[in-house]
């Protein structure tokens, strides 16, 4: 009897893969979209803001104002967009959106300086793109403490005395030392890509039998549920496993990255997530009619998993609600697994809690598909 | 009894409100073309999904091939052919890849399937076709393939669903000879149809009217019961009472 279930598997795998194999748009599916995605996407979503247009307003015109700019303009996150008379004139320039942050050194900054040993200057940034005027001020801040370190340095020198203790903070970015965003980006959108893929041809596949009407010759012979169901998810699992080797080698060849953990335990990890996110896709394939149904209700699904899985925005930072609804997002844990085991080099024992949780929505979703999938309505 | 395949009694569907089957009750005997005829909407295909284990009925009992339409819905499967309204092979498979995808889903062994493929092809005369996608065939041959294919498991009953539904007439002709052929080998013949000259071809015919069948007989008998000179004139003095609109 097992010889005759392993059998009737075979069938449906040699008929899915005969279809998966003949259809076009499917090969370029698998073939084409990572590698251009890989290549595109962690070249353009990159977090680093660079190009920030300043315009300075410089009421001082001395010595220690001239060498502020000098220093600021020197960096290359900063693009010199215009020297103005007034904060006035400056301001026009950010509503005609020509400048980003406006610098305002007062009138007797250098005098302040020396003789009070403090000065202020003045930063405002425009702040309708939240990113840019957060780093962009903290970015010259930065900068600005730099240059009053350096003058401090100049003056304790002269009066060997030193009015108030300084405490520097330097940090070190572990695992990813050099801040390198494709390190960080592309494990991410490899999860993604799996994500995507994987979801979407489980879910228009079985409602495209609906469509085709190929499904009622199905339900009329004494095929089993879950045999139908698994014959449906193992091609798609290789699939995935596919696409996902082809994203390793783009991220090898073009980005460099070596997984630091164990490829084979990487492996492990989109093989229990593709489970999770194939019984999904197929979960909603049973309960929509049209392929255009399907589609629908998985995108809605993909932009909850892939905007609140911690690709662009840390989870941690997120709500207490908000994270309540990541735990029960599979893609969430593939983000981490994937950044875990690239970058990190995790061991089994690291990444064997959430391997499980993927096991759990794994089982859950793929029972729930099988009883879901009514061959008598 | 062990002539009777199909056995209903008082089988019934409901959609709500509607009642698409109201409490059908008849017999069908092994061999036996059995025309299954109604107007659009009067149930004929609600009924034969019921027949088929495709649909839970609301009530009654029915037995198929000896085996309970509640409870042994899988064996009833196994015995079982069906050719639905709307072509429903894999028309991204070939010819030969559909035989082997649907012998090989009911049981039968590789010899089986390839000796089967062989009798199929040539006695369809498709050999040219055999390596062609089903998508590219005309619409006749693929419904006499899917007939076939219906027949792959030598099954005690085959159930047609407007089978010869544009369908021209040559190839109707040519179907109606496989039925032929294949009730001669003892498989019953449940067929629903449109078409009243293919409706004389059967053995017996029922005539369903609003979800009732309103008219069982041979259609010999049927036209002399209505008085009528053929079988036409026999399903519009029937029909014509119809209340349900399509």
């Amino acid at each position: 009897m097992p010889d005759k279930k392993m059998r009737t598997i075979l069938f449906l795998l040699q008929k899915e893969f005969l279809q998966i194999m003949r259809n076009k748009s499917i090969r370029v599916m698998i073939f084409v979209m990572p590698v251009i995605q890989l290549i595109i996407m962690p070249l353009a979503a990159d977090y680093e803001v660079k190009n920030i247009n300043l315009s300075i307003v410089d009421h001082d015109h001395s010595t220690y104002s001239a060498q502020l700019i000098s220093k600021i303009t020197a960096s290359s996150y900063f693009k010199f967009a215009a020297y103005n008379q007034s904060f006035r004139e400056a301001f026009i320039l950010v509503e005609k959106d020509k400048a980003d942050i406006i610098l305002e050194i007062p009138v007797n900054f250098e005098k302040d300086l020396i003789k009070e040993n403090k000065a202020k200057v003045f930063i405002a940034a425009n702040a309708i793109n939240g990113i840019k005027a957060n780093l962009g001020s903290a970015y010259l801040a930065s900068i600005i403490r730099d240059y009053n370190m350096e003058l401090r340095s100049k003056l304790i020198a002269v009066t060997r005395y030193n009015p108030v203790p300084v405490i520097e903070v330097p940090s070190s970015n572990w695992f990813n030392p050099l801040m390198n965003y494709y390190y960080f980006m592309v494990p991410g959108i490899l999860a993604i890509l799996v994500t995507m893929v994987g979801g979407f041809l489980s879910a228009l596949n079985i409602v495209k039998e609906k469509e085709v009407g190929t499904i009622e010759q199905i339900n009329v012979t004494p095929i089993k549920k879950y045999h139908f169901v698994i014959g449906k998810l193992i091609p798609f699992w290789i699939l995935g496993n596919i696409i996902f080797t082809i994203g390793l080698l783009v991220a090898w060849l073009i980005y460099g990255i070596v997984p630091v953990g164990s490829l084979l335990l990487l492996y492990v990890c989109i093989s229990m997530y593709l489970l999770a996110i194939l019984g999904f896709g197929l979960l909603i394939s049973t309960f929509c009619e049209t392929q255009q149904q399907a589609m629908l209700v998985m995108f809605f699904f993909m932009m909850i998993f892939i905007l609140m899985g911690g690709l662009y925005t840390s989870i941690d930072s997120m709500p207490n609600w908000a994270k309540i609804i990541a735990k029960f997002n599979p893609a969430a844990y593939l983000i981490e697994l994937i950044r875990m085991v690239v970058l990190k080099g995790s061991g089994f024992k690291d990444v064997l809690p959430h391997i499980i949780k993927l096991g759990i929505f794994a089982v859950v979703l793929n029972s729930w598909a099988v009883l879901n999938y009514k061959k008598t309505n | 009894m062990s002539d009777t395949v199909i056995q209903t009694e008082k089988l019934t569907k409901r959609f709500g409100d509607f009642i698409a089957v109201n409490e059908i009750s008849f017999s069908v005997n092994k061999g036996e073309i059995f025309g299954f005829l109604g107007a659009n909407g009067a149930g004929k295909t609600t009924a034969m999904r019921m027949l088929c284990g495709l649909l839970k009925p609301s009530s009654g009992n029915a037995q198929i091939a000896g085996f309970d339409i509640y409870k042994q819905t899988e064996k009833i499967k196994q015995s079982i052919g069906y050719m639905s309204q709307k072509f429903s092979l894999y028309e991204d498979l070939t010819v030969l890849e559909n035989i082997r995808f649907f012998g090989g889903i009911y049981g039968l062994s590789n010899t089986q399937i390839s000796l089967k493929s062989k009798k199929l092809v040539d006695e369809l005369g498709l050999q040219q076709e055999a390596k062609k996608l089903v998508a590219e065939l005309p619409l006749g041959w693929k419904q006499k393939l899917s007939f076939s294919v219906a027949l792959l498991h030598d099954p005690k009953i085959v159930f047609l669903d407007e089978p010869t539904g544009g369908v021209d007439p040559v190839t109707r002709r040519q179907f109606w000879e496989m039925i032929y052929e294949a009730a001669h080998r003892d498989v019953t013949i449940f067929v629903t149809t449109h078409y009243m000259d293919e409706a004389e071809y059967c053995n017996r015919i029922s005539i369903m009217v609003d979800g009732k069948i309103e008219a069982l007989d041979s259609p010999s008998h049927l036209k002399q019961k209505f008085k009528a000179t053929s079988m036409d004139e026999v399903f519009y003095q029937l029909a014509r009472g119809a209340k349900r609109e399509e």
